[in-house]
């Protein structure tokens, strides 16, 4: 594999805030998001998965091992401009993102540190208000607008920059359940339409469960890596490490104890009823 | 505690809101200067319906604009007070020791006429002015004292987070304060040393929070490529046109003309007898 086509790789990771005893927040992480694709970490708090966000755009640097950014060593401080552009990272409260009051203005934020020409700066604010579905309320201020609304914003004001991937930490936790669904199909139709490679850091099973690649961390390591399905039907293993596998999938792990028949990697409802229906079929024929 | 105007912005269109940010700076700065050079009530009521006038453009509500004088309100009794019986001349009135006369009648009615003129004008400027585009206005303004190294760019950044900041950690010490009174705290009792007490489990956490934000701010600008050296572009470029080239033009023709009025004492409210 050519490594510059590659998004984002890790090679053997390791990181830890100086001064903590040195216990080691990442170990040997070896990760490699390809270009387009939709990752989605999943950990339990203190898993490393928020250091691991951080490490993606050199806001943290490594103690141990590199991260390339499209090839770039993120160790390389007079590329580091550079490899936040490529790679944007939003984080879980929206208020705290937000540097200006007016929207727009907020989203120029990025462009306008960046030097960009006016007519540039406006073309690249509009197409990132678009992008979220927030170009109406561009001359709101950002306190007067729903969780959902402000987290949009904020992803805006990343997309201003152009990236190639936006790493997400926790985007959803902060929300309502209505705010939750208007940034996850924001995300989704980033990744789809835009082209955005798109990195997403939760500990919602169900957020995960929409992504291509699912990525398991735990103790600062990578324990699971691949599709959703694959990595869900670890019911068990998924529950020692304190998460926990869609309703779904749990449903009908706990039925296969009696019915082996049935499927180990069932994702949603639909599935479990498509299976469950199919079993009785089965009995009954 | 929702009644911190500074930094609300009241979105709109109107010849106000148009003006290039600079010019309305420098139109209130030369409006206090008139301000302090109005000796006369006839040209208090000159400079009242100039302000009247910028208000009812701006469709910016009047009583918007009394509210932003209530935090003042003690200010300025005060200071009438002071000057109606601290100034010597013609007596009026005498409570007790204290001599009220006719010229501290006047200078405290012009007292405070000017400061509540003031105050209403500097309010239209934040209501009607983005509160970047009004950093942004300071910045350009204050752009010569960069050659005398004061870091002008970053001081316009910290007005702008202050700005955005405020009525997000207002709303924050109304959730405070209601989770403390739910569990029993008393802030309105007591002489003034426990009600200081009490503010103690407000403002603990308030500041903690508010070290956390500006942690997580900063990091989030960083993601945004913030620097401080080098240049930055702006949405928003600014050009004077013809419209604020008038603007200028009246408030500095105001000038002249009230240096010329206060020869000519009209409607002095000292009765002309005693003066």
């Amino acid at each position: 594999m050519n490594k510059t086509e590659d998004m984002i790789q890790t090679i053997e990771l390791g990181f830890s805030y100086p001064g903590e005893g040195g216990a080691p927040v990442l170990q040997g992480v070896s990760l490699t998001v390809e270009r387009g694709s939709f990752v989605a970490v999943l950990g339990h708090n203190g898993s490393g998965k928020s250091t691991l966000a951080k490490q993606m755009n050199a806001v943290l640097l490594p103690t141990e091992g590199k991260v390339l950014v499209e090839g770039i060593d993120t160790r390389e401080e007079a590329r580091v401009f550079e490899v936040r552009q490529k790679v944007g990272l939003a984080f879980q409260n929206p208020d705290n993102q937000i540097v200006a009051t007016i929207v727009e203005e907020d989203v120029a934020f990025a462009p306008e540190n960046l030097n960009i020409p006016q007519e540039e700066t406006a073309r690249r604010v509009e197409y990132a208000l678009r992008a979220v579905d927030m170009w109406e309320y561009r001359t709101h201020s950002a306190h007067q607008l729903s969780g959902g609304q402000k987290q949009r914003v904020a992803i805006a004001g990343i997309i201003a920059m152009m990236p190639h991937c936006i790493v997400l930490d926790e985007p959803t936790a902060m929300l309502d359940p209505v705010g939750r669904e208007e940034v996850l199909s924001t995300v989704r139709r980033l990744n789809r339409e835009n082209g955005i490679t798109i990195v997403m850091i939760t500990h919602y099973m169900k957020e995960a469960a929409m992504a291509d690649r699912v990525v398991v961390m735990d103790k600062g390591k990578v324990v699971l890596d691949g599709t959703p399905r694959e990595v869900f039907s670890e019911v068990d293993y998924l529950e020692s490490l304190g998460l926990e596998a869609p309703q779904a999938t749990t449903l009908i792990h706990r039925l296969r104890g009696d019915c082996p028949s049935l499927p180990a990697d069932v994702l949603d409802e639909e599935e479990a009823a498509q299976a469950i229906l199919h079993l009785f079929e089965g009995v009954a024929g | 505690m929702k009644d911190i105007t500074l930094g609300q912005f009241f979105p709109g269109d109107t010849l106000i809101h148009r003006l290039d940010a600079r010019v309305k700076l420098v139109l209130v700065i030369l409006f206090i200067v008139e301000l302090f050079l109005v000796k006369t009530l006839c040209g208090f009521a000159f400079m009242g319906v100039l302000l009247a006038l910028a208000v009812a453009i701006s469709k910016v509500p009047p009583k918007m604009m009394l509210r932003s004088l209530k935090p003042l309100l003690l200010l300025l009794a005060f200071t009438s007070v002071l000057n109606l019986f601290y100034t010597k001349g013609d007596p009026l009135f005498t409570i007790w020791k204290l001599t009220a006369s006719w010229q501290g009648l006047e200078l405290a009615l012009f007292m405070m006429l000017r400061i509540s003129l003031l105050i209403m004008a500097s309010s239209l400027l934040t209501y009607t002015t983005s509160p970047i585009m009004l950093t942004d206005g300071m910045e350009r303004l204050m752009g010569p004292l960069k050659a005398l190294h004061v870091p002008v760019g970053e001081l316009a950044m910290m007005m702008t987070i202050a700005l955005r900041f405020i009525p997000l950690l207002v709303e924050e010490t109304d959730k405070i304060m209601s989770a403390q009174k739910a569990r029993g705290a008393d802030f309105e009792s007591g002489g003034v040393l426990k009600r200081a007490k009490a503010l103690i489990p407000i403002l603990v956490p308030l500041f903690v929070s508010s070290f956390r934000r500006a942690d997580e701010l900063a990091v989030a600008m960083e993601c945004r490529c913030y620097h401080t050296s080098g240049p930055r572009s702006r949405l928003k470029v600014m050009k004077m046109c013809f419209r604020d080239y008038v603007a200028l033009a009246v408030m500095l023709a105001a000038i002249p003309a009230i240096l010329l009025g206060t020869n000519q004492v009209l409607f002095s409210i000292i009765p002309s007898a005693l003066g």
